[in-house]
């Protein structure tokens, strides 16, 4: 029976093994193949990501080799991306002005209507936040024409604020702040107001240190959201010169293989770091999207 | 006396009224600047039939733009990919969440590995993939070695399974993540009664566990439904704006009409797709509301 019970638990240990092998090997193959000269890129991926892309130049192998480790560790990639290709950091650079606004907007306009949501609440609220629901779950197909519309109207197609003015409104993290902030004991805020506080300090001094970490798991999920984004610069932002690397390194020109591994790794740095120091505030605030009632 | 009371009381209402519209004053304007108002509008586009002599010509556009074979064909892949996709990111994830909660060593560590493609920009990992699946890829290197024939992932119907896995990969972790929260759920007392009474691992799965986290599948089911709207991105991202087939998806339809700028054909597409998401919530809603027990997440 115990015998019996061990080896069910390693067959369920090799399972996660496999498993976790799958879910890591794109990422770590990024990264070690980053470290490669570009001859050797040319050499052991030139004919597949070239022949991706229309006129390319030279192929070297004649079949793909795909490699853990490089013959030969060097960081001329980076060089290359980071003293050479100036056009690759003002793209992060696009990506970085375009995304921070969005959280740091978002998830404070968020806070404020959190608070209406859930220290006033009537029958029209409900509907209201129901319908923020509903929008919320709008695939990007439907929001983006509304998006691109007022854009259109006000004059701010093309620019970058044809993105960041929608994302800052969008209602993901008004529903899932106003989840946490209805977890705060009704107590703790009926005596606060006892001992005279006004709104402002209920706001400030109570809901907002209560979801500390709520928000701090918003912000990483809505970071990681826009720092992937693809569908809204194609269309709300068409100019490539201000485009967001995310759209930008699928088309990393074919002259210019050797940097791409380089270029994909520095693109995953800023939300690994993210997710690296804030797994558990994510996890919990995964956690509590699980549920649309309530 | 009582009327005073009354009056109090009214005035009071009233001020939490405005009080509580003030807070929302920021959130509600955009909203209804950048989303709700402009929606409206394009509810009107659909329904006439150009911008300029804007006769009314009500559902003309809709059956225009359902017999126009690009936006068919858009509409059945689209919902080909989430036919498939879905339940397998469902199951896949419950599955992982399941092993992990059959208290192996390594734990945490394995929630980490799980849940890090979804810290991973698609863009990232894409040159992977094209190494991986193209014709003369290490997928097909690997396949010849046992004698099987390759095949052109990219460039032929098998795309869309190549954009399944991608999917997967990308959304696994997150929905395991709500699994573990619905399981540790789960009054203790009920699985040691079923302990108790010599329920196997199985009985225990089917008759307990499952019953518990139907709020939960239906939630996820939503939630990778949506997901699996957006994946135009993956496949955007490794076939272009022209794919092979099976992966012209909404989305690419969406962003030839953006480039032409036929704004009735938009806004009865965006309409049409509206209506469908608000149906399709609505049934798994109800679905949820028939069968599921409200176990808060």
């Amino acid at each position: 029976m115990k015998k019996g019970h061990l080896i069910g638990r390693a067959i369920l240990f090799a399972l996660a093994a496999v498993f976790a092998i799958g879910f890591l090997l794109p990422t770590v193959l990024t990264v070690t193949n980053s470290f490669m000269t570009q001859s050797e890129i040319d050499a052991n991926y030139g004919m597949v990501l070239e022949s991706a892309r229309p006129g390319g130049s030279t192929y070297v192998g004649d079949s793909v080799n795909l490699k853990f480790i490089p013959d030969r560790v060097s960081f001329s990639q980076y060089e290359t991306v980071l003293f050479r290709s100036p056009e690759y950091l003002l793209k992060f650079w696009n990506s970085i002005i375009l995304v921070i606004p969005i959280v740091i907007a978002q998830v404070g306009i968020a806070a404020f209507a959190s608070y209406s949501f859930t220290r006033y609440q009537g029958k029209l609220k409900n509907v209201l936040f129901f319908s923020y629901i509903i929008l919320m779950l709008m695939p990007y197909q439907v929001t983006v024409v509304p998006n691109f519309l007022v854009a259109d109207w006000v004059g701010i197609l093309n620019t970058r604020w044809a993105i960041i003015f929608p994302g800052a409104f969008a209602p993901f993290s008004v529903f899932l702040l106003t989840k946490f902030m209805r977890r705060i004991p009704a107590s703790l805020i009926e005596a606060a107001k006892l001992d005279g506080a006004n709104e402002w300090q209920v706001f400030s001094k109570i809901c907002l240190p209560q979801c500390r970490s709520a928000l701090y798991s918003i912000a990483i999920l809505v970071f990681i959201d826009y720092w992937n984004m693809v569908e809204l610069p194609i269309i709300l932002l068409p100019d490539a010169a201000t485009q967001p690397l995310s759209v930008y390194l699928a088309t990393i020109n074919a002259g210019e293989v050797g940097i791409a591994f380089a270029v994909a790794v520095i693109y995953m740095i800023p939300p690994l770091l993210l997710f690296l120091h804030g797994e558990e505030a994510l996890v919990e605030g995964i956690m509590h999207s699980g549920s649309v009632k309530g | 006396m009582k009327l005073k009371e009354y009056i109090k009381r009214y005035n009071r209402r009233s001020r939490d009224n405005i009080n509580g519209w003030i807070w929302l004053a920021p959130s509600f304007i955009g909203v209804a600047v950048f989303y709700m108002v402009p929606f409206f509008v394009i509810v009107y586009y659909s329904l006439i039939d150009n911008p300029i002599q804007r006769n009314f010509v009500f559902l003309d556009n809709f059956t225009a733009l359902l017999q126009n074979r690009a936006f068919t064909t858009a509409a059945m892949n689209t919902l080909r990919f989430s036919v498939i996709a879905v339940p397998l990111a469902v199951v896949l994830a419950l599955a992982l969440a399941l092993l992990l909660e059959a208290r192996i060593p390594l734990k945490s560590q394995f929630r980490t590995f799980f849940l890090s493609p979804l810290m991973v920009p698609v863009a990232s990992v894409v040159l992977i993939w094209q190494v991986l699946f193209h014709f003369d890829g290490a997928i097909n290197e690997f396949l010849m070695r046992f004698g099987v024939e390759r095949l052109d992932w990219l460039q032929s119907e098998h795309n869309q399974l190549v954009v399944v896995i991608l999917f997967l990969w990308k959304n696994l972790g997150y929905n395991m993540i709500l699994f573990m929260a619905a399981l540790s759920n789960i009054p203790r007392e009920l699985l040691e009664v079923a302990d108790v009474e010599g329920a196997g691992p199985l009985y225990k799965l089917f008759a307990v566990k499952l019953r518990y986290l139907s709020p939960t599948m239906l939630f996820v089911t939503i939630l990778s439904l949506i997901n699996s709207f957006k994946v135009f991105r993956e496949a955007y991202l490794l076939t272009g704006d022209y794919p092979y087939g099976g992966l012209y998806m909404l989305q690419h339809f969406m962003n030839n009409i953006f480039r032409s700028l036929d704004y009735q054909r938009l806004a009865s597409a965006a309409v049409i797709m509206a209506v469908a998401m608000v149906i399709i919530i609505a049934v798994l809603f109800i679905i949820e509301n028939r069968f599921g027990k409200d176990v808060e997440g």
